[in-house]
């Protein structure tokens, strides 16, 4: 699976990781290209239906990531956020989907370094896993398997 | 335990003096069926029909069901797990608790009519009840079983047999087994993903996504059901394995810290799938995260609708 290349959903609150990854382009570091960006207003309108569609339509991995707990803009979102997150992180794990599929984080908009850091552990957990086969919807594999 | 003829005569009383006396304008209970074991849920609104009330070992269907939406004043016959899942609407902003109540039933558990069929697999026409003993009638032949036998799985790890929350009791108060201790959940949890995954994909395999579970559920009020829903599509309409196992994912979640294992979805699924483990997949979680279950006071707050700043989180980088 050397030359596996993932594709990610990234799920970034508008405030503070897309901010992050904004900083991170302009310093010009340097990250793995192989995730796609959701901008959310926030980690707290992040549906679990959302991650689980992105992994229906053949997402790999999915990365959420929101301002550090205290400093959401709309004061509590990411504290709502952070319960479901539980939940859904164990349900997952639980049934049997590899906890680097699935990663979330905190990284605020001055934390550049922070971003480069993870976005490179996700993918490469992400690419530790395989091509998700798991929820990959039949119709979608077999679309692909006639491109590839 | 009470004699159900006795608990009957109570809930019929009780029905007739609330009616009467205007306290409510429904009340929503068991009647007979047309086949043997089983319960009809009934819509009682004035006293003369009272008498159509019964109690038995077959009331498995949770009539909590009934109160989203539901207008005037209701009275509810409920086992503990109902009244739990009453509760927990109320808590839910679903229904006004000045609008509701709860006559509770001292349960002794449910019967499981699978078990039954696999004792007796016969055609049943006539069953009776008494003393903890079912004798199940067909032609020609005359079955007796014992009721501790054939409880629903769930019925056997309930810690609230008694509705200590409702209005008034139909009778003594009965003892409940210890509650579950998801000693099966655990030992399946420190298995590797390959085998937890094939788990739960041999679990559902049976699936037809005819949403019996959902509609059984008393939590399952949604407007709109998101497997309803077409803009967006989350869910294919057909019976795609991708589509089930995430219906199954999400319906779990959303019924996590609200769940009161009334396995009505169970009881409702016409291919005896297992679904409640989902459910209690997430009721582990919450129990282990927040300490907390549902349906056990008034007052309580859904574990999702509060939160605590240092909430443990340590996935989260």
């Amino acid at each position: 699976m050397t030359d596996f290349e993932p594709k990610v959903v990234a799920f970034f609150c508008n405030w503070c990781t897309y901010g992050a990854a904004d900083l991170a382009g302009v310093s010009r570091l340097d990250y793995p290209p192989n995730f796609r960006v959701v901008r959310l207003p926030c980690t707290g309108r992040l549906n679990p239906k959302f991650i689980l569609e992105a992994f229906k339509r053949g997402a790999d991995g999915v990365w959420v990531s929101g301002c550090h707990p205290g400093d959401c803009h709309y004061i509590a979102g990411n504290y709502h956020a952070r319960r479901k997150f539980v939940l859904l992180h164990q349900l997952l794990e639980s049934v049997g989907v590899d906890p680097n599929r699935l990663r979330f984080s905190w990284i605020s908009s001055a934390e550049a370094n922070k971003f480069q850091a993870m976005a490179k552990e996700v993918i490469e957990g992400v690419k530790a896993c395989g091509p998700n086969l798991t929820f990959r919807k039949d119709e979608l594999k077999l679309g692909l398997s006639e491109v590839a | 335990m009470a004699a159900f003829e006795e608990i009957t005569k109570k809930i019929r009383q009780s029905a007739k003096t609330l009616l009467e006396s205007g306290r409510v304008q429904t009340v929503i209970g068991f009647r007979t069926a047309s086949t043997p074991l089983n319960a009809a849920p009934v819509f009682i609104r004035s006293a003369e029909d009272c008498d159509k009330l019964i109690w038995n070992s077959f009331c498995r269907l949770n009539l909590a069901n009934y109160l989203p939406g539901r207008e005037g004043k209701v009275a509810l016959v409920t086992k503990g797990c109902d009244a739990r899942s009453a509760v927990g609407q109320v808590s839910e902003n679903q229904f006004l608790r000045e609008n509701l109540y709860l006559i509770g039933v001292p349960c002794s558990g449910m019967v499981d009519n699978q078990k039954i069929e696999a004792k007796e697999p016969r055609p049943i026409v006539e069953v009776e009840e008494s003393d903890g003993v079912i004798t199940l009638k067909g032609q020609d032949f005359s079955t007796s079983v014992k009721i501790e036998e054939v409880l629903r799985r769930n019925c056997l790890t309930c810690s609230n047999r008694t509705p200590k929350l409702a209005d008034e009791l139909a009778g003594p108060e009965t003892s409940s087994p210890a509650a579950d201790d998801y000693s099966d959940l655990k030992a399946l949890l420190s298995k590797p993903l390959e085998e937890r995954m094939a788990y739960f994909k041999e679990l559902i395999k049976d699936c037809l996504r005819c949403y019996a579970c959902r509609n059984a559920c008393p939590l399952c009020y949604c407007p709109v059901c998101f497997v309803d829903e077409t803009l967006p599509q989350w869910l294919g309409k057909s019976d795609d394995p991708t589509d089930t196992f995430i219906f199954h994912l999400l319906r779990g979640f959303h019924c996590a810290g609200r769940c009161t294992a009334c396995g009505a979805c169970e009881t409702a699924c016409p291919v005896n799938i297992k679904v409640r483990e989902f459910n209690r997949l997430m009721e582990l979680s919450v129990e282990t995260n927040w300490n907390y279950s549902a349906g056990l006071s008034w007052e309580q707050k859904p574990p999702l609708t509060v939160f605590q700043v240092d909430d443990n989180a340590d996935f989260i980088k």
